[in-house]
């Protein structure tokens, strides 16, 4: 009786219990979905739009097209060997004089510029010169007395790689290289190429920031984890103490303690340690020491959750096995905080690499981070297609970090060994 | 000490004079002393907070005597530090190294040790088929189960042949079947590698099925050390009766005292023999033990001449497969058991009890004890 009442419920449910299982899930999944979804819709918004947006604006080039049409058009199947012929002259003289007209002539010379400097010059010197369009067949001759450089493949070259819709310019710079006149890829001129320079320091700030926190925040995590609830408390709340105030005000602060009358130096004087003030802003120091300060929670809260999760009879197990104590600590209580170091550094040296307001402040020329350059080319020369290109590097560079993060945790991840 | 040791091997562990306390008020241990042969398996018996768990942190070295000084193999370890002491340690939760394999764990004692590699590969090697686990040596604690981690613990704490093994409720994680499992599995070991173990439960069954010896603590004071089968049929006070296995109490007045026995007035009525452990004397008052095994029913209106024969009204029975228990309300105990083996019992059968049924109790003067009042 019993098989059949089995075999019976069997054959009635097994489908329809598939389909039921699906669809309890499929409510599950709607139900979560819908409680993620005003995120999903925020960050869609305000993160991943902008990221898009600036990756297309880095490689973007649409000024030149808009501005001259015609020369675009006419240099599309120029081989660039030599000069291009009259067509591409007239279209030029017509366009030159249709910005003119229109008042546009300086978006495409500003474009131009970047690439060629002292193209604004020639852009405006031929359209202040240029009375009208030429007789047919004579363009060639009559731009080319209003200015020489009409007369040179580079100019001519340089319109035809910014004609777009989309260039590799922008990226090119921000790493520093460059097209030649054959459009083959070389290093950018020494006075243009301060990119890659900008980047190695970011990386260098960045990192001195890291192992610093690191450093720094490796004993407080411990304490923190280790002391009774009631001092462990207090002390958490002195970590957290700088997320109160904010980010200027914390940097300011710096500037009154490690300025040259500032509390530092007059104590040190004071002391008669120093005889006269040490330079301890406006400098590389600076900049370290006010990134770490204001980045050391970071560090010391993922530490902190991977040693709380460390129960203290591992390190009493290695003692009672043999191991003295820094073999205990090095083999058993290290291994098992390394995800939280690696959480912990990638935290602060991903948000090291995007500083701006610290460094700008307490940093000096030569400590200024790629997010400055950055800012530099939004606000003051508008120059969105390097600044775009700037931070696509940055965050080539980020997601690459990130992913080799996620390879080292993946390979040594650590399964509790507590049942409870 | 009565140990009752057939040959006195000299002591391997000597506890003089320990006193400890957390607070700077309050001893957790009083005045300890205690000695441990070597070979021998003892287990500190007692309940939560009677410092046990405390000194066996002592003697691996996690806390500090506040005075007097322990000696293994007589050399004071009072300033030696837990890695030296050359003592295995197995912990309640395993502790096994969540980031190192089972063989790694295993392993561990003797890398510490700089053993050379063939030879702790061996050891290792030889451990892992002691604990049957030759194929899981390279899973991670993680994946194993309680008993298996349990083992691994085990075979980590002996692999490096230490002087002594500690075990702090090592099976308390376990569920019931596997705990008894274990408990013959240490056993085996023990017997058969010849080790010292101290041993820390508060089950007493566990404390019965393993060791050799049991100190019972209470309060911070050894109530007794003895073997197991002298702590059951002689404890020494009203704490240990109680503590280990099952057993009845009666209140009176010792009224007269002769030789090992006395004659005790009930304080719910009547009066009984029993044999004089810890009484003071005349006129004071005592409480009497009883083991439920040791007690006869008889049907009402049987008349004997024993000494010991108190009315008593049933209450219920509970059926539990290899024996019943009988609750009688006997003088002032509302929960007097009576232990009823089906077949060997000479009085009357679990069925043939019914509430409310009005019977006799009978036992021998020898089975009750006069101790100390509860």
């Amino acid at each position: 009786m019993t098989n059949a009442l089995l075999t019976g419920a069997d054959a009635s449910t097994e489908v329809p219990l598939k389909r039921r299982l699906r669809r309890a899930e499929r409510r599950r999944q709607v139900k979560a979905l819908a409680l993620v979804l005003p995120l999903l819709v925020f960050l869609l918004f305000t993160f991943a739009g902008p990221i898009a947006g600036m990756l297309w604006r880095s490689v973007e080039d649409r000024e030149v097209r808009q501005v001259l049409p015609q020369t675009v058009a006419a240099l599309a199947d120029w081989g660039g060997k030599d000069l291009p012929d009259e067509k591409a002259y007239a279209a030029l003289a017509s366009d030159v004089l249709a910005a003119r007209a229109s008042g546009t002539m300086a978006i495409a010379a500003k474009r131009l510029n970047y690439a060629l400097n002292g193209f604004r010059t020639i852009l405006t010197s031929t359209a202040r010169n240029l009375r009208a369009i030429p007789e047919p067949g004579t363009a060639k001759e009559a731009l080319g007395k209003i200015n020489p450089a009409w007369r040179d493949r580079t100019t001519w070259t340089t319109i035809k790689d910014a004609g777009g819709p989309i260039t590799g310019f922008y990226l090119l710079a921000a790493l520093d290289l460059t097209r030649n006149v054959e459009g083959t890829i070389v290093e950018a001129p020494p006075d243009q190429a301060i990119y890659r320079g900008v980047f190695a320091r970011t990386f260098v700030i960045s990192l001195s920031v890291t192992v610093l926190c690191l450093i720094l925040g490796f004993p407080v995590a411990y304490l923190l984890a280790t002391l009774p609830p009631g001092r462990s408390n207090l002390l958490m709340i002195f970590v957290l103490l700088p997320f109160w105030t904010s980010l200027l005000v914390r940097t300011c602060a710096w500037i009154v303690l490690l300025q040259s009358k500032g509390v530092v130096n007059d104590s040190l004087l004071w002391l008669g340690i120093i005889d006269e003030p040490l330079r301890l802003i406006y400098n590389r120091f600076g900049v370290c020491v006010a990134m770490t300060h204001v980045l050391l929670p970071f560090m010391i809260l993922p530490l902190y959750s991977s040693m709380k999760a460390i129960s203290p009879a591992y390190m009493r197990a290695a003692a009672s096995l043999g191991a003295p104590p820094i073999a205990a600590f090095l083999r058993i209580y290290l291994p098992q905080t390394l995800p939280g170091i690696g959480a912990g550094s990638l935290l602060v040296f991903i948000l090291a690499l995007g500083y701006y307001i610290t460094p700008a402040l307490v940093g000096g020329a030569a400590d200024q981070m790629i997010s400055y350059f950055i800012a530099l080319y939004t606000t003051e020369t508008a120059n969105w297609g390097l600044a775009s290109a700037l931070g696509a590097v940055l965050l080539l560079a980020t997601v690459l970090l990130a992913l080799v993060y996620g390879k080292l945790v993946q390979g040594q991840h650590v399964t509790g060994g507590m049942k409870n | 000490m009565e140990a009752g040791m057939v040959t006195p091997a000299p002591a391997l562990v000597r506890f003089s004079g320990i006193q400890k306390t957390y607070d700077g008020e309050h001893l957790v241990v009083k005045n300890l002393d205690l000695e441990i042969t070597k070979g021998e398996f003892i287990t500190l018996l007692g309940p939560s907070g009677s410092g046990k768990t405390t000194t066996l942190m002592m003697l691996a070295g996690f806390e500090v005597p506040t005075h007097g000084d322990i000696y293994l193999a007589d050399r004071p370890i009072k300033n030696v530090p837990p890695h030296k002491r050359d003592i295995g340690m197995v912990f309640q939760n395993y502790a096994l190294f969540p980031h190192l394999t089972i063989a790694e764990n295993i392993a561990f004692p003797l890398s510490v040790r700089n053993t050379n590699k063939a030879e702790a590969q061996e050891r290792v090697r030889a451990a892992l088929r002691m604990i049957k686990m030759e194929t899981l040596a390279h899973r991670r604690p993680g994946q194993l189960s309680g008993g298996q981690q349990q083992r691994v613990a085990l075979a980590r704490a002996l692999v490096f042949n230490p002087q002594l093994v500690l075990m702090d409720e090592p099976l308390g994680a376990l569920d019931k079947r596997l705990r008894e499992q274990m408990q013959l599995e240490i056993k085996q070991l023990h017997e058969t590698m010849g080790i010292t173990v101290v041993y820390v439960t508060h089950d007493q069954s566990e404390a019965l099925t393993m060791s050799d010896r049991i100190a019972v603590f209470n309060d911070g004071i050894v109530q007794q050390i003895d073997r197991p089968d002298a702590l059951y049929e002689h404890p020494v006070n009203s704490f240990v009766a109680h503590f280990i296995g099952e057993n009845n109490v009666l209140a009176g007045t010792v009224e007269t005292v002769e030789k090992e026995y006395c004659r005790v007035a009930l304080a719910g009525g009547g009066a009984v023999t029993a044999r004089a452990i810890n009484v003071s004397g005349v006129g004071a008052s005592t409480s009497l033990s009883v083991r439920p095994e040791r007690i006869a029913i008889m049907p009402d209106g049987t008349s004997s001449d024993e000494p010991n024969r108190l009315p008593a009204k049933v209450k219920n029975t509970i059926y539990l497969g290899d024996h019943a228990l009988a609750v009688l309300d006997v003088a002032d105990n509302r929960e007097f058991m009576v232990k009823l083996q089906p077949g060997t019992h000479d009085g009357l059968r679990p069925d043939s009890l019914r509430p409310g049924d009005s019977v006799f109790i009978t036992f021998r003067p020898e089975d009750c004890l006069a101790l100390d009042p509860v």
